[in-house]
C-alpha cells in the first residue's frame, strides 16, 4: 500500500470562504435565559432514553438521558433548571424529534464532575477511556455525529497506523475549529495523544489547511512535545476535510464507497471531538456545549460562541448582535454541506457547527439551463465519477446506468452543483437516488 | 423576520459562471480571428459575418417562438455558430449562401435535434460540410484583393502541388484562405485566453496537434521536414479547428481521457485526409466525423472513481455474491 502523503487530492473548488468576518473573534462563552432543549436524536444511531421526569429539577451536566445500546450516546443537561416537558420538538434538520425541555433557573448549579483519569496503556485503561468517551456523550463535532466510543473501538487496533485529525475546516464561513486550535492547542494536542494511548503503533498526523499559517505553527509548537505527533498543512480547497481526501492528502491511502478509514488503517477525528475528548478525560467533563461561528452578510455582530448546546439558535443570534437585516435563508453548517433550516426557533445540537445567515439566497435566483456537457463538474469531482451523467440517469430512475457510473461512489460534498454553469441541481439529484438504493439495500 | 425562509437541499452557494458567460467570452476569443479577416479581406467579410451571425439567432429565435419553447437567443450559444460559420467561409461567397448555412447550422444541425446541448455535431461545422457539397466551387473559390483566381490557391493547396510556401505570411495570416482561418497568431491570442481561463481544456489541442504531427512524420513521406510540417500546422483550417470547434462541449468527450482519445483520433483523420485525400483540406470533415464517434469515446473512457480500480459493476457482483 503507497503511503506518500500528497497534499491535496484531485477536483475540489474554491467557493468565496468568507472566514475573514469570523477568524479573528474568540470564542465568547454564552449563558441562555430561556428554556433549553434536548432533542434526543443528535447522534447517528438509536435515540436516547430520557432518564428524568417533567417537574425533576435539573442541574447543570447532570445526565438527563441514557444511551440505548452501543449505538446511541447519553446526553447531558447544559443548565440547572426543573424539567417542563418531555415532547416533539421541532430541530435543525426539520424533523420532531422527542425532546427534554429544561426551564432554566438561572442558578447553573453544578452536578459533580466526573472523575478526573489518569492515562495509562494498559487493558484496563483502554476499556476505562473507551467508557468514559462513551459516558461523556461524545461524537464526531464535525457535524457526522456518529458516536466517537464506536469509532475508536476497532477490531484490531494494533493495525492502526494513522490517528488523523482533522483541522482542515475546509467548509466556507465556519472558524470554529481555527479558533479552537488557537486558543487552546494543548488541549488537542493532549486529546490525540489520550487516543492514541488506543492504538500503540498509529503515528498521529494533524491536518490543516494552509489558509491557517497561524494555527499551524500553533500546533507544531505545542505538537513539539510528542514524538509520535506531527502537523501537516494541506492544500486550502474545498472538500479538502472530507474523509477521503484528508486520508489521501495525509497518507496516500484511497478508499471507496465500500470501505471505512479503517481499511486504509487510519482513525480519523474532527479537531473539536479530540478536543471534548481531552475534556472528558482530563477535566471530567461531559459534552454540554460547543463552538458555533454565526456569521453571514444577515448578522450585525458575527463571531465565534461556546453555546451551551439545548439553547435557542434565536438566543445566539441576539448575541450576535441580531440581524442587521432579515435573512433570507439561515443554514446551519456551513455553505456547501449545510441544512437550510425552517425556522431560527430550534435547540443548538451537538453538531451544528455554523449558524450561517445570508440576506439573499442565490440559488433562488439561478436559472437553470441545459447541461452542454462542458464537464466542470467532471474536473471537480473528488469522486472522480461523472455528475451529469449521474444525475441524467437518476432522472430517468435508471439504476442500472447509474451503479454502472460508480454512482454509489458520490460523497455529495456538492462540488458538481457549486461549479455547474447551467446551474442544474447534481448532486441534490443524484443524492436523492443514492439514498433510494441505499434504502432498498439494507431492507 | 415575517417572511418565510427560503429552503433548499445543499449545497447553498453557487459559482459565478454561466453557461452565456462561457459563450460570450468564446465569441470574445474569436474577435482578434474575424477583426483580422476583415481587415485582410475587406469589407465584403465583414458583410458575411454580420450576415451570419444575424441568420443564426432570427433562426434559433423564429423556431424557438413557432414551436414555442422557451426562446435561447441571449445565452450567446448561436452567436458562437453564427461566428464560427462565418469565419470557415471564404471572404467572397455570395450572401444569400451564408444565410442558407446559417439556417441549416441552427435549424437541422442543433434545433431538430433539441437545441443547446443536443446536437450531436458542430452545427458551425455541419453547416460548412453542408455548404463544401452543395456550393462546391463558391466554398472553394479563395480568389481575393491582388490574388486572382490562379494565384488564390491556398498554401494548403500549393503544399499539396509541391510548391514552396511562405511560412512568415502563413504565420500572420497574410495568404488566401476562410476569412478566419488564415492568421495563426490571431486565433492564438484568442486560444490563450480561452486556456487561460479554463474555458476550454487543453488537452483535446494538445492531442490533435500532436497526434496531426506525428502521423505527418510517419506517413508523410517527408519525413522530419520541419518547414513542411509547420507549413501544414499554420495552413488551413487545423488551428481555428483544434481550438475553437473541436474544444465545443457539446460534441466533445466528457472525461479527461475521452478528451486526449478524441484529439488522437482528429489527428489521425486529419492526416490521413490532408495526405491521402483528393482535397488539401480535411479538418472540417475530420471534426464531424470524430463528432460521431464521441458517444463511443465516452462509453470507452469512463474513469475509475476515487478508490476503485475495478468496474462498479465488478464490486456490485461482489456485493451480491
Amino acid at each position: 500500500m503507497q503511503t506518500m502523503a500528497r497534499r491535496t487530492f484531485k477536483g475540489g473548488v474554491h467557493p468565496a470562504d468568507g472566514k475573514s468576518l469570523t477568524q479573528e473573534a474568540f470564542i465568547h462563552r454564552l449563558r441562555p435565559t430561556g428554556d433549553l432543549v434536548y432533542p434526543m436524536q443528535q447522534h447517528i444511531g438509536k435515540p436516547a432514553k430520557p432518564i428524568v421526569a417533567v417537574g425533576d429539577r435539573v442541574l447543570a451536566r447532570q445526565k438527563i438521558a441514557e444511551a440505548d445500546g452501543l449505538m446511541s450516546v447519553p446526553i447531558y443537561a447544559s443548565v440547572s433548571g426543573t424539567v417542563k416537558a418531555i415532547e416533539p420538538r421541532m430541530t435543525v434538520s426539520g424533523n420532531r424529534v422527542l425532546s427534554v425541555v429544561v426551564e432554566n433557573d438561572g442558578q447553573y448549579e453544578e452536578a459533580p464532575k466526573l472523575p478526573v483519569l489518569e492515562p495509562g496503556t494498559d487493558a484496563a485503561w483502554k476499556e476505562t477511556l473507551l467508557s468514559r468517551i462513551a459516558e461523556a456523550g461524545i461524537v464526531g463535532m464535525g457535524g457526522a455525529c456518529f458516536p466517537t466510543h464506536v469509532k475508536l473501538a476497532p477490531k484490531e487496533p494494533d493495525q492502526i497506523d494513522y490517528v488523523l485529525v482533522n483541522g482542515a475546516e475546509c467548509e466556507p464561513y465556519i472558524t470554529g475549529d481555527y479558533r479552537r486550535m488557537l486558543e487552546d492547542p494543548e488541549g488537542i494536542l493532549e486529546g490525540l495523544h489520550i487516543i492514541m494511548t488506543l492504538f500503540p503503533n498509529a503515528k498521529g498526523i494533524i491536518g490543516i489547511e494552509d489558509n491557517k499559517p497561524e494555527a499551524v505553527r500553533e500546533l507544531t509548537e505545542a505538537a513539539k512535545g510528542y514524538a509520535d505527533i506531527s502537523v501537516r498543512s494541506v492544500k486550502t480547497k474545498y472538500p479538502q476535510g472530507g474523509e477521503r481526501t484528508l486520508i489521501y492528502a495525509l497518507t496516500g491511502r484511497k478508499i471507496n464507497s465500500d470501505m471505512l478509514p479503517l481499511d486504509a488503517r487510519c482513525i480519523v477525528c474532527n479537531v473539536d471531538t479530540v478536543y471534548e475528548i481531552y475534556r472528558a478525560v482530563i477535566k471530567g467533563r461531559p459534552l454540554t456545549k460547543r463552538v458555533i461561528t454565526v456569521t453571514g452578510d444577515a448578522i450585525a455582530e458575527p463571531g465565534n460562541f461556546l453555546v451551551p448546546l439545548g439553547m435557542n439558535h434565536r438566543e445566539v443570534v441576539e448575541a450576535a448582535g441580531g440581524f442587521s437585516e432579515a435573512p433570507e435563508k439561515i443554514i446551519s453548517g456551513g455553505p456547501m454541506m449545510g441544512t437550510a433550516m425552517l425556522a431560527l426557533d430550534v435547540p443548538v445540537e451537538k453538531g451544528s457547527s455554523c449558524l450561517l445567515c445570508v440576506k439573499k439566497d442565490v440559488v433562488s435566483t439561478t436559472t437553470q439551463t441545459q447541461c452542454i456537457n462542458c464537464g466542470r463538474c467532471v474536473q471537480v469531482c473528488p469522486g472522480r465519477v461523472l455528475p451529469t451523467r449521474l444525475a441524467k440517469a437518476a432522472r430517468n430512475h435508471d439504476e442500472e446506468t447509474f451503479i454502472k457510473l460508480n454512482g454509489m461512489e458520490c460523497c455529495e460534498c456538492g462540488c458538481c452543483s457549486y461549479i455547474c454553469p447551467a446551474k442544474l441541481d447534481l448532486t441534490q439529484t443524484i443524492k436523492s437516488m443514492r439514498k433510494d438504493i441505499l434504502g432498498r439495500r439494507k431492507k | 423576520m415575517d417572511s418565510l425562509l427560503h429552503v433548499s437541499s445543499n449545497p447553498h452557494v453557487r459559482d459565478r459562471m454561466t453557461t452565456a458567460g462561457i459563450m460570450y467570452r468564446v465569441a470574445l476569443a474569436l474577435v482578434p480571428a474575424a477583426l483580422f479577416g476583415v481587415i485582410h479581406f475587406g469589407f465584403h467579410a465583414l458583410l458575411l459575418i454580420i450576415v451570419t451571425i444575424a441568420a443564426c439567432l432570427a433562426t434559433e429565435f423564429l423556431y424557438e417562438k413557432g414551436v414555442k419553447r422557451p426562446v435561447t437567443v441571449r445565452d450567446g450559444s448561436a452567436l458562437v455558430t453564427g461566428l464560427l460559420l462565418a469565419l470557415n467561409l471564404p471572404p467572397n461567397l455570395p450572401v444569400w449562401m451564408a444565410i442558407v448555412g446559417a439556417v441549416f447550422a441552427i435549424l437541422v444541425v442543433k434545433q431538430l435535434f433539441g437545441g443547446l446541448g443536443q446536437n450531436f455535431m458542430n452545427p458551425a461545422l455541419g453547416a460548412r460540410c453542408f455548404m463544401l457539397i452543395s456550393f462546391a466551387s463558391a466554398m472553394t473559390n479563395f480568389s481575393y484583393g491582388t490574388f486572382d483566381s490562379l494565384t488564390g490557391a491556398t498554401p494548403l493547396a500549393a503544399l499539396k502541388a509541391g510548391q514552396e510556401v511562405n511560412l512568415l505570411d502563413m504565420f500572420i495570416g497574410n495568404i488566401p484562405g476562410t476569412i478566419g482561418e488564415t492568421s495563426v497568431i490571431a486565433i492564438l491570442v484568442g486560444a490563450c485566453f480561452l486556456l487561460i481561463k479554463k474555458i476550454i481544456d487543453f488537452r483535446i489541442p494538445l492531442a490533435y496537434l500532436a497526434t496531426f504531427v506525428v502521423c505527418l512524420i510517419l506517413f508523410g513521406g517527408r519525413g522530419f521536414d520541419y518547414q513542411w510540417l509547420l507549413a501544414h500546422l499554420c495552413g488551413g483550417g487545423i488551428m481555428l479547428g483544434a481550438f475553437f470547434m473541436a474544444t465545443d462541449y457539446v460534441t466533445s468527450p466528457i472525461s479527461s481521457k475521452g478528451r486526449i482519445l478524441f484529439g488522437v483520433c482528429l489527428g489521425v483523420l486529419t492526416a490521413v485526409f490532408r495526405l491521402f485525400g483528393g482535397s488539401a483540406e480535411g479538418v472540417s470533415y475530420a471534426i464531424i466525423f470524430c463528432n460521431l464517434l464521441v458517444p463511443v469515446i465516452d462509453k470507452l473512457t469512463i474513469p475509475s472513481a476515487f478508490g476503485r480500480k475495478k468496474s462498479a459493476k465488478a464490486a456490485e457482483r461482489k456485493r451480491n455474491a
